[in-house]
């Protein structure tokens, strides 16, 4: 029987891998992989909770879903914004999109 | 060490080392790719903790849509993905400093928890019942209709959001124009 633990600690590690794509990358749509690995690591962990602790109650998978949804939307926005900045100033460099910096 | 325990770790191992890939290959075609292998993996996760449907949701939405989506992205920004400069930051090193501490710390948790080490419970019911019921949940009133139907404006919204900000320039001039 695999332990729960196992789970929990395979998404701690995709999590933390994803934390530092998104940190580190200069690149938008890297950074945008970044992030679709540690939601990708929530999931995980929200599945994992249901098997193991309330298999009889949905709510986990039901969560579960609901983050598969915002995954979608925030990947289409993002792009879509990152395809909008990348015709206006010719660079997806996450630095150089700087003009709210003050 | 049983067979499903084999496939956890062989699976496990081969989406982290994905994973690793992702954050550190310069080529940006290359990192979409070994994204859809770690998506792959984490696909394999959900079918050893028996959802099926959510599997199932993972290859669709997931591997066929998010993925797809990103590739197209990077082939669109296609000049500054394949230029030779440094594709992480400066401060490269206390982002993976960050990285390291957190899961340190995860583990540190983790390891202090002694229940976590007991097996999966037996599923209540027919296994096959379980997609009927998440199904009902979610259309059900005094369940989950209502973060359901969020979520389905939540979609909309970024759908149109995400057509409308991705216009060309010149016909979202000329629209604004004419309204």
């Amino acid at each position: 029987m695999i332990p729960l633990s196992w789970y929990l600690i395979f998404a701690a590690a995709l999590f933390c891998i994803g934390l530092y794509g998104a940190l580190a990358r200069r690149n938008s749509v890297a950074i945008i992989m970044g992030i679709e690995l540690m939601l990708n690591a929530v999931n995980i962990n929200l599945v994992a909770f249901w098997r193991y602790i309330t298999p009889g109650f949905l709510a986990g998978q039901v969560f579960a879903i609901i983050v598969f949804a915002v995954a979608a939307s925030e990947a289409a926005v993002g792009l879509a914004l990152i395809i909008s900045i990348y015709r206006k100033r010719s660079t997806v460099v996450a630095e150089e999109i700087d003009m709210l910096k003050w | 060490m049983t067979v499903l325990q084999l496939i956890f770790l062989l699976t496990a191992a081969a989406t982290l080392a994905s994973g690793m890939m992702v954050v550190a290959s310069p080529n940006l075609v290359h990192a979409a790719l070994w994204l859809i292998i770690a998506l792959a993996g984490v696909t394999v996760l959900f079918v050893l903790l028996e959802a099926g449907f959510l599997a199932v949701v993972q290859v669709a939405v997931y591997i066929g849509a998010i993925a797809i989506l990103i590739i197209f992205a990077v082939m669109l920004t296609r000049r500054i993905a394949a230029d030779s400069q440094s594709q992480v930051t400066r401060s490269w090193w206390l982002a993976a400093l960050a990285s390291l501490l957190l899961f340190g710390g995860l583990l540190a948790m983790l390891t202090q928890i002694p229940t976590l080490t007991a097996g999966a419970p037996v599923l209540p019911g027919n296994p096959d019942d379980i997609v009927r019921d998440l199904g009902q949940s979610l259309v059900s009133l005094d369940q989950y209709v209502l973060p359901f139907e969020t979520a389905s404006v939540l979609l909309l919204a970024a759908l149109i959001g995400a057509i409308v900000i991705a216009l060309p320039p010149k016909a979202a001039g000329a629209e604004g124009g004419e309204s």
